[in-house]
């Protein structure tokens, strides 16, 4: 059976596994759409949050930034999984508590004020936004890669896909579909990984195999002195070593926790568990599942490296392996034949003999993943199943974004802001009507997207969320004393400050040598945050303190008990 | 729908209650800084050279692999930890008899 018809088959029984759940389990209500109707089991939200927090750029991305800039990479590694520790400790047992479905309603309350609300709708939506062009990339790579069609037509795709069953099955649908495709992604990324430190290592556990030798062909030294050799060989800089400064490194990983810890579409995801008590226990199990793939991203990134430099590097382009052509046709690897000798060069020495550069190789980063189980010569069945794995990864994250952007529109702005008369129906519709929406911006992003690594993309959305909400929310839930004004100009500060760094260098052609004490456009939204505390602090204490009942509600929210279900 | 808890539930915390559960938050989130920013970031050089696990070097391992190991026994503790400290106190859900 060719590689393509077992593709097929796999992706198309998972896709009849997640249409099945979400048909059956459709949202009817209100409370259904925002929270799966409460009282999900901590188990069940702990894969379904997995899910939706793994998205195309963890699960096709990361790996290939491992595998590229080594120790530099380990920003994504902690960033996304630290923010986890923030998220739980500080926020989401506090917001569960108060019982609120959605961040812009907790913000609205708490800083009393349907001003505060409408900026926290507006933070909500460049967040999700922005996030949401890096899934809808991811989609595409996915799919182009399938089909050997461009990523432009991958998007469009994809994003139909993410529309017809996003729409349809709010929270509810979304939360049983999440947990089918955590179980998809797990298997999908520890398979191939297996099969590869077994190849490369003689470990069958590839976080061993990392720590381990290298074993293949005769060799016995310790792996990771390997790839440093290769590295070196061609004039990349060592694997384990950093080319990034102190700070920088400290302030994208500080930018990307807190990001975490103020993601509306992860926060969201606690609100349909039963009580406080369970938060933290499903806040676990989210991070174990979380852990089984990030623990197993080092290892696929760094044997993909090796294996990479080995398969193609000097190799005569007549007899590279047969998936290089294949990734050669959708145009996510390129060999151009600079000094005409037949081989494929792969360097990081600018200039070799007659001023030519002499790297004759390029691919981007986000397709090493799936490049990494062909060039393991893993069994075809595992490549089918790694490909359904990504899709569900980019759909998971895509479907829970779109959820929060919806309901921003349709609960927040609609119902809170606009119109209070609104019934459930027209609630929904505005839901879906949002989503269609928004899936078209992210569309438009998703073919000429802000970076071409989709992490990168994502880490703006994170560092937009660091600057906004994961102050104003830790002020919310620990300060009497921060008012509506504070509240208010920390959130505008803070998120125009990081906005602008990043559409600044991004889009109007700012350089490197003019970053703000060299901290780049991924780590500024720590500035941001920064900015957002002391703005919110000097702005509360010169204006008057929140009334009496808002101060007895911040007190309230410290007790764990009562917390009920959550109500929109 | 909302704001209609009229019981003890939806007082404040007693003063015992808040400092104790400060404690384990302030704790717990040293330890997550020093795993994370401490070791994989601001002393890796330092624990690169000093120390290894298996065949790599402490810093680069705890910035890939043990920082993320660490930050699950974090959560662990803390769920153990708060639900231990509101059972004490009475604020747990399903110690609603026992504690008045």
């Amino acid at each position: 059976m060719s590689q393509d018809t077992l593709n097929f088959i796999f992706i198309g029984i998972t896709f009849a596994i997640y249409i099945g759940i979400a048909l059956k389990s459709r949202a009817t209500s209100t409370k259904e759409y925002y929270t799966a109707g409460g009282g999900v089991s901590p188990l069940a939200n702990g894969m379904a949050t997995a899910a939706d927090w793994m998205s195309a750029a963890t699960f096709i991305s990361m790996a290939g930034g491992i595998a590229l800039t080594g120790y530099d990479a380990s920003r994504f590694l902690m960033g996304w999984t630290g923010g986890f520790v923030l998220l739980t400790i500080l926020m989401v047992p506090y917001l569960r508590k108060f019982g609120k479905s959605t961040v812009p309603d907790f913000i609205g309350d708490r800083y009393y004020s349907n001003f505060t609300r409408f900026i926290a709708v507006i933070c909500a939506l460049f967040i999700s936004l922005t996030y949401i062009m890096g899934q809808m990339r991811g989609v595409g790579v996915v799919f182009s890669q399938l089909f050997e069609i461009p990523i432009e037509a991958g998007v469009i795709i994809g994003a139909a896909i993410v529309f017809f069953y996003a729409g349809l099955g709010g929270m509810k649908g979304i939360t049983y579909t999440q947990v089918a495709q955590y179980c998809v992604m797990a298997f999908a990324y520890t398979l191939p990984a297996i099969f590869i430190s077994m190849a490369l290592t003689g470990n069958v556990i590839p976080q061993l195999g990392l720590i381990g030798d290298y074993t293949a062909n005769g060799e016995s030294l310790p792996f990771l002195e390997k790839i440093n050799n290769i590295n070196t060989e061609l004039g990349f800089k060592e694997f384990t070593s950093s080319n990034l400064s102190k700070l920088n490194m400290f302030c994208i990983t500080a930018a990307l926790m807190c990001g975490t810890a103020g993601l509306p579409h992860v926060i969201v995801r606690f609100f349909t568990v039963k009580d406080v008590k369970a938060v933290r226990k499903s806040a676990c199990w989210t991070l174990s599942f979380i852990a089984v793939i990030y623990l197993t991203a080092s290892a696929v990134g760094s044997f993909s490296r090796v294996n990479l430099v080995e398969k193609l590097n000097n190799t005569p382009h007549a007899e590279a392996p047969d998936w290089f052509e294949r990734f050669e046709k959708s145009g996510q690897m390129k060999w151009e034949d600079k000094n005409g000798d037949g081989l494929m060069q792969y360097s990081a020495l600018d200039r070799a003999e007659g001023n030519i550069a002499a790297n004759e190789l390029t691919f981007g980063a986000d397709i090493i993943v799936m490049a990494n189980p062909y060039m393991g010569d893993t069994p075809q069945w595992v490549i089918a199943l790694l490909m359904a794995g990504c899709i569900a990864a980019a759909l998971s994250t895509a479907a829970g974004l779109l959820l929060v952007l919806s309901t921003s529109i349709s609960h927040d702005l609609m119902k809170k802001i606009i119109n209070p008369d609104l019934t459930d129906k027209q609630e929904i519709k505005w839901a879906r009507i949002a989503s269609l929406v928004s899936l078209i911006i992210a569309c438009w992003f998703g073919i000429n997207p802000p970076s071409a690594f989709i992490a990168k993309t994502v880490a703006f959305a994170f560092g937009l969320a660091a600057s906004s909400f994961f102050p104003t929310l830790l002020m919310g839930i620990f300060s009497k004393k921060v008012n509506k004004e504070g509240a208010t100009a920390g959130m505008i500060v803070g998120i125009c400050f990081t906005l602008f760094y990043i559409i600044y260098f991004q889009f109007m052609g700012g350089t490197s040598d003019q970053y703000f004490f060299g901290i780049s456009p991924e780590g500024i939204g720590f500035v941001g945050m920064l900015l957002n505390f002391i703005i919110a602090f000097v702005v509360s204490a010169f204006t008057p303190a929140p009334p009496e009942d808002i101060q007895k509600m911040v007190a309230k929210i410290h007790n764990p008990k009562g917390s009920g279900d959550a109500t929109h | 729908m909302e704001e209609k808890h009229t019981d003890d539930n939806s007082t404040g915390t007693s003063g015992g209650y808040r400092r104790a559960s400060l404690i384990i938050l302030f704790s717990l989130l040293t330890i997550w800084f020093v795993v994370s920013f401490g070791c994989g970031i601001l002393f890796r050089e330092q624990l690169d050279d000093a120390f290894s696990v298996g065949n790599a070097p402490l810093g680069f391992w705890m910035s890939q692999q043990g920082s993320i190991i660490c930050f699950v026994l974090i959560l662990i503790a803390y769920a153990i930890l708060m639900g231990r400290l509101d059972e004490k106190h009475g604020y747990s859900e399903t110690s609603n008899k026992k504690a008045k």
